[in-house]
């Protein structure tokens, strides 16, 4: 017990004595991050309100907004963003989810052989940049290059094949699901991990009980890998709305054909830099970024506040 | 009790499922790989083929070597990761150390000010991060991109490294402080190095979207002399994109690094996902 007072006094003089080494450790990091990072982020949405008239910058109020979200120079192409990214977003939670609780699941079978290997590979895809992904699967869909054609035949589906990517109605589909097979590696991990930490006495008690197979996984991994499945969408919702590289890099940066696969990222980029014969537009380009902001941040809240809160944090 | 034991038709089962989607995963790189070994007629006749003497050709990769700045790509790549993964480490271990040794007022407002980053991208700033930029008078350098990426890389290492040093013993460091040592010498020389593999673990989440990034380079640093390896090779194969054998090339070299890299780092990388490092 005494070790513990001296301690506790020598903390006390510590903070008295010598505080200021704190500030030491603290201050690059506080530092960086702050002019880097949160400063830009504040200077960003402060730009959303103004405007340039004449080389002045002049206080429009919501003015901007009201440009991007009704003027029919910036409405249209600013709701189809939107709407594309929401199908995106929707894309990947329908199947890469899934996909990675399901592999997840294949993967915590006990005593399975190469766990290690599949895990590997199957994870390979994530750390790959979206230039690679990209341009390989422009490649591979490529009507030119006949390797889609020619699997397809394989499988006795050649018929079904078409220039996916070129093609106004299939375009964001096809990118969605370049995507889903980049991502899928980070679901699988984490849920993975969730399955990993299910302790074995819960599923013998359950087995006991006649729930094996199917429906153990319904009814007692699933509830319990709920938490991070909840991590998991917000982790999608985040990357989602922020998404930019492939889609630039598959479609190229009017996110073509005729804007079919136009999303906040690549709006943005060609609103404020400019793009060929569109001049950079930085109020509209801060304005955007705020949408953006407002769309994630709304996010973060819900998951946190809603979400989060009311799931049950299983304690073992 | 006897455990029941799995079918064999189920393992096989298992097994197929996860076999098939093993090849969903790797067979597009293997294709880029196999195919960037050979010659154009037969890139288009036989896509699946594996490169013979006959069809063995190596003239992708003398158009990157010849026309592609690709060494300098990756030595611009190879600094702006290393130098951005030394400070965010550096900084984001002190910035940790301070949160979890010390009380002081504002700690917990601190710790989540700095976890904000984790959620909010640092992209959505960009329009001011570029003005700032110029106003510095840092477009179309380096240390742009290093300064952005140590600010990206901070808060999700300050969270990581936080929640490993509450874990380093409280007697090691009292023992140290009784030796006389100072507050500094106690992180750099006893819990600096107890944090090291969580510091590995940071260093590979932190690497992976820096080497990977598009937005940044493109936005901050496209000029010759500062592309990075991703930024170039997006430009490369944009002006050869009907020369399929310097694209295949090109996208077989952009791999290899990640490859390699992957292969020394997996285990550290796929532990520190499953122990729970990202929650």
């Amino acid at each position: 017990m005494s070790t513990v007072a001296e301690v506790s006094i020598d903390r006390a003089e510590d903070r008295h004595r010598r505080r200021w080494h704190i500030l030491v450790f603290l201050a690059p990091a506080l530092l960086v991050y702050t002019a880097v990072m949160i400063l830009p982020l504040i200077e960003t949405l402060r730009l959303s309100l103004f405007n340039v008239k004449d080389n002045q910058s002049i206080f429009v109020g919501f003015g901007n907004f009201q440009v991007l979200f009704g003027d029919p120079r910036w409405a249209a192409s600013f709701w189809n963003a939107l709407r594309n990214n929401f199908v995106f977003f929707l894309i990947h939670m329908l199947v890469q989810n899934p996909i990675g609780v399901a592999l997840a699941a294949l993967l915590s079978v006990p005593k399975l052989r190469f766990g290690a290997f599949y895990r590997t590979a199957m994870f390979l895809p994530t750390l790959l940049s979206f230039v690679i992904v990209g341009f390989i699967w422009k490649l591979i869909l490529s009507p030119i290059w006949g390797v889609s054609p020619f699997l397809l035949d394989l499988v006795g589906l050649k018929s079904l094949f078409s220039p996916w990517l070129g093609k106004p109605g299939s375009a964001l589909i096809a990118v969605s699901l370049i995507s889903v097979w980049q991502y899928v590696g980070i679901p699988m991990m984490l849920i993975y991990a969730a399955m990993l930490n299910i302790p074995e006495e819960v599923l013998e008690a359950a087995e006991c009980d006649g729930v094996t197979g199917w429906s153990q996984f319904w009814k007692i991994k699933l509830p319990l890998i709920l938490p991070s499945i909840g991590i998991i969408s917000i982790l999608t919702f985040v990357g989602n709305f922020n998404a930019f590289d492939l889609v630039y890099t598959v479609q190229g940066a009017l996110a073509g054909p005729d804007g079919a696969t136009d999303i906040l990222g690549t709006l943005l980029y060609r609103t404020f830099f400019g793009f060929q014969l569109q001049i950079g537009d930085k109020s509209m380009g801060a304005t955007i970024a705020t949408v953006m902001f407002l769309i994630i941040l709304s996010g973060v809240c819900l998951y946190l506040f809603a979400i989060q809160r009311r799931m049950r944090r299983y304690q073992f | 009790m006897a455990k029941p034991t799995a079918s064999p038709v189920r393992t096989g089962l298992v097994h197929l499922a996860l076999i098939i989607y093993t090849l969903i995963a790797l067979f597009p790189v293997f294709l880029t790989v196999i195919n960037s070994f050979k010659d154009r007629s037969s890139i288009f006749r036989d896509p699946l083929g594996l490169p013979t003497p006959s069809t063995f050709s190596l003239i992708g990769y003398q158009t990157v070597l010849g026309q592609g700045d690709f060494v300098l790509y990756f030595q611009n790549s190879f600094i702006v990761t290393g130098v951005s993964i030394f400070f965010v480490l550096l900084f984001g271990a002190m910035a940790a150390f301070a949160l979890s040794e010390y009380r002081f007022r504002g700690n917990t407002l601190m710790g989540l000010y700095l976890a904000l980053g984790i959620m909010i991208p640092i992209r959505l700033g960009t329009v001011a991060i570029l003005q700032g930029m110029v106003a510095a008078g840092l477009v179309n350098t380096l240390t742009a991109l290093i300064l952005v990426y140590t600010a990206q890389g901070l808060p999700l290492a300050v969270f990581i490294l936080t929640e490993f040093m509450q874990t380093v013993s409280d007697d090691l460091k009292n023992a140290g402080r009784i030796d006389g040592l100072s507050e500094y010498s106690i992180f750099f020389r006893l819990v600096l190095p107890l944090v090291r593999p969580a510091m590995a673990t940071v260093a590979v989440f932190t690497m992976i979207p820096i080497w990977n990034d598009l937005w940044f380079p493109l936005i901050l640093a496209p000029s010759d002399a500062t592309k990075t390896v991703t930024l170039g090779s997006q430009v490369f194969i944009g002006q050869f994109v009907t020369n399929w054998n310097a694209v295949l090339a090109a996208l077989t070299l952009a791999i290899v690094p990640v490859l390699v890299l992957y292969l020394i780092f997996s285990r550290q990388l796929i532990r520190g996902i499953t122990s729970g490092a990202v929650k």
